[in-house]
């Protein structure tokens, strides 16, 4: 069996500051890490190869850095990596982000086909949850987003059964090897890699694929080109007119300050006073 | 949205010309969620939203309703009329029952090829995230997730859907200007419940969509409920008391419980409490917790990051406790004080329940 993981490499947002004045992304500093989400997917891969074996192989978009991201993962026993770069892919939204990928794994099912692909519920950087959609629909895979579990494969019949987190409830689904599964957070926790994973992936070949690599022909479907949307303003959320009215506890006395409080909550917001009581009763 | 590569983007340029096969396209359409015949409130949300697009533009507000061939689906039409739809495109088969993505992509994308909507909107849900991804990729067009703001842009009248970027830490505004619909979701309790008229009325127009089921690859073998017994429901709690990192030890987090149970309200928590397993998963309130829109939110020992705030700052009006003057949660609480959560939340818990004691013998 042969699963392909997509990854991205993405600023670690709790990190992340932002300059008071010039509103933009201060990244000094800021470490890069695998999307948090994007490891229960690979490590649904890896279970998947050792419970049927099988290879996995992990594949990201990104500049010549994310190299990093693909190590790593190669470290926790992924079997092959390759890394999508090229300048023309700069400034893609996700329908572009998802057809460079499509085509990238359509020129890895053309050496061994491809019956898996496994990508994160979301990137915590972009934070769209498309990518993956988008890349099913492409490649014409089924898809099925937000899986909990997956319960059976059936090689000889390619079915697969998973369940799946639906608006109240959970579904449990079977349909058809090869297909797309957005794996849901919290599902599994990812290994500690062996020695012998990471020797191999300090020295492992990475495949570095271009655009023409990627087998992509029509640039005005990458980057920019390729992207219906357009960013206008960036701006940083803005600050309520006023501050917060303070209440003030003097000599550490609670009691006092919250006969304050209510006192001033209550005349102004005669809703709430009735909200509560009809909540408490 | 930039995703791969965040270098600077030039502004959109002002003046944009729309593809002329797009030309014809026009109205905004709401698409109504519905599972088992129930209909997912974020619907009715996007509703009201899409009546001020629709009222901007002039255009007709539809509603955009796929299910089973019962009555309880032709009904859900009329619900839509009450909370602002003019008219609904209904489709009725038997294998839209249970949402897949596979029947609903294909019925969804038939629609809008046939009838040509302006804008598209979804509910940033599991579902309407499935559909709204395939959608937007098999007609390849722009699709902006989970928006805050959605205003129509006066001079391109093109849609400018504001959204979190960067876990919160910044906007943006983003914009679909050459390809049609553009679309957008939106998540749950961000935008207002609108008031529902029972005497609005509009129009139903039946799509007749065919499929068979055989050609359908996934099937669902079993659809297991959730046990909703004791489930918070936060994102419809009128009133939440939340508790965080600054209560210090898991048994104080049970002074939050003790205000909630006198206030008859839920509890909420930030992320640093849930993972620490002093509150459940479904408690957590932000960015990737939940929304909540309450009349009344008291947060006690939470700094007010980003990723909290853009979760609770729908509240009519928060009540911050927190012993640093300086935390950022008073930059957007509506009254702070500053002190000791852990002596605070006992008397607020007192006094709130004298109060209500003296309002019950007063009503
Ligand atoms: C991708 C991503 C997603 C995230 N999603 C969420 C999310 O959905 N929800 C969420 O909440 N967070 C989320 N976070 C985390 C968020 O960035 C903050 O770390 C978190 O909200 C902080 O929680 P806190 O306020 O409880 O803790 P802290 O930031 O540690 O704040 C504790 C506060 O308590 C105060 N305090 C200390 N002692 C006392 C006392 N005795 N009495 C009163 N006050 C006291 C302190 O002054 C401080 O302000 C996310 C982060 C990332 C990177
Ligand atoms: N540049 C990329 N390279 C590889 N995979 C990606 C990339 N962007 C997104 N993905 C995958 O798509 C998922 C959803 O991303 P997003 O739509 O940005 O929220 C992620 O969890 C990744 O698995």
């Amino acid at each position: 069996m042969h699963s392909v993981v997509c990854i991205k490499q993405v600023p670690d947002s709790a990190q992340i500051r932002v300059h008071p004045v010039t509103n933009t992304i201060m990244r000094q500093g800021v470490p890069a890490i695998i999307n948090p989400y994007d490891l229960f997917a690979l490590e649904e891969a890896l279970r998947l190869k050792d419970r049927f074996g099988g290879t996995v192989t992990v594949i990201t978009m990104g500049p010549p850095q994310a190299e990093v991201a693909l190590r790593k993962c190669l470290s926790f026993g992924a079997d092959h990596a390759i890394l999508v770069s090229d300048r023309a892919f700069a400034g893609a939204d996700t329908l572009a982000t998802s057809f460079a990928l499509s085509a990238a794994i359509g020129k890895v099912r053309e050496d061994q086909p491809v019956d898996l692909i496994f990508t994160g519920k979301q990137t915590i950087d972009g934070d769209t949850a498309q990518v993956g959609p988008g890349i099913a629909k492409r490649l014409d895979y089924q898809l099925l987003t937000y899986v909990s579990k997956i319960v059976d494969i059936d090689f000889g019949k390619k079915e697969i059964t998973v369940e799946r987190r639906a608006e109240g409830g959970v579904q449990l689904l079977k349909t058809a090897v090869p297909c797309l599964i957005t794996m849901l957070e919290g599902t599994n926790e990812m290994r500690f890699g062996d020695m012998a994973d990471m020797f191999r992936a300090a020295r492992y070949p990475l495949k570095v694929w271009d655009r023409v690599a990627a087998g992509i022909e029509d640039v005005a479907k990458i980057g920019l080109k390729g992207s219906p949307t357009v960013v206008g303003k960036v701006f940083a959320p803005k600050p309520r007119s006023q501050r917060a009215e303070m209440i003030e506890v003097h000599d550490n006395d609670p009691q006092d300050l919250v006969v304050t409080l209510l006192a001033k909550v209550f005349t102004r917001h005669p809703k709430i006073e009735a909200e509560i009581i009809k909540c408490a009763s | 949205m930039s995703d791969s590569n965040d270098a600077p983007r030039k502004p959109a340029r002002k003046k944009v010309e729309l593809d002329p096969r797009f030309l014809s396209y026009k109205h905004v359409w709401v698409y109504i969620e519905a599972e088992r015949g129930e209909v997912h409130p974020v619907s009715w949300e996007l509703l009201g939203e899409g009546r001020k697009l629709a009222d901007q533009l002039g255009v007709d507000l539809v509603g955009v309703v796929l299910g089973p061939p019962e009555a309880r689906t032709r009904a859900i039409c009329e619900e839509a009329f009450h909370f602002g739809a003019n008219r609904c495109y209904l489709v009725q088969h038997d294998a839209l029952r249970d949402y897949r993505n596979e029947p609903y992509t294909k019925c969804l994308t038939e629609l809008v090829d046939t009838y040509q909507p302006e804008i598209l909107m979804l509910g940033a849900t599991t579902l309407g995230r499935d559909l709204a991804g395939s959608v937007a990729t098999t007609l390849a067009t722009g699709l902006v997730a989970d928006c805050t703001e959605l205003v129509i842009e006066a001079e391109s009248r093109c849609l400018a859907s504001t959204r979190p970027t960067f876990g919160g830490s910044l906007l943006c505004t983003i914009m679909t200007q050459r390809h049609r619909p553009q679309m957008a979701t939106v998540r749950p309790r961000v935008m207002a419940m609108p008031d529902a008229d029972a005497s609005r009325r509009g129009e139903v127009i039946e799509h007749a969509f065919s499929i068979v089921e055989t050609s359908i690859i996934t099937k669902i073998l079993q659809f297991i409920p959730d046990d909703t017994r004791d489930k918070p429901n936060l994102p419809f709690a009128d009133i939440i008391v939340a508790g965080g990192r600054g209560l210090k030890k898991p048994e104080n987090f049970q002074l939050v419980w003790d205000l909630a149970k006198v206030l008859g309200a839920e509890v909420g928590a930030s992320r640093p409490v849930v993972q620490a397993g002093w509150a459940e998963l479904d408690r957590q309130v932000g960015q990737s917790g939940k929304t909540v829109r309450p009349k009344l939110y008291i947060a006690a020992g939470i700094s007010g990051a980003v990723q909290h705030r853009v979760g609770m700052d729908g509240a009519d009006v928060i009540i911050a406790i927190n012993n640093d003057s300086n935390a950022p949660i008073f930059d957007f609480a509506h009254y702070g004080i500053v002190g000791n959560a852990m002596q605070i939340l006992p008397a607020l818990t007192e006094a709130f329940r004298k109060h209500l004691a003296q309002a019950r013998k007063a009503g």
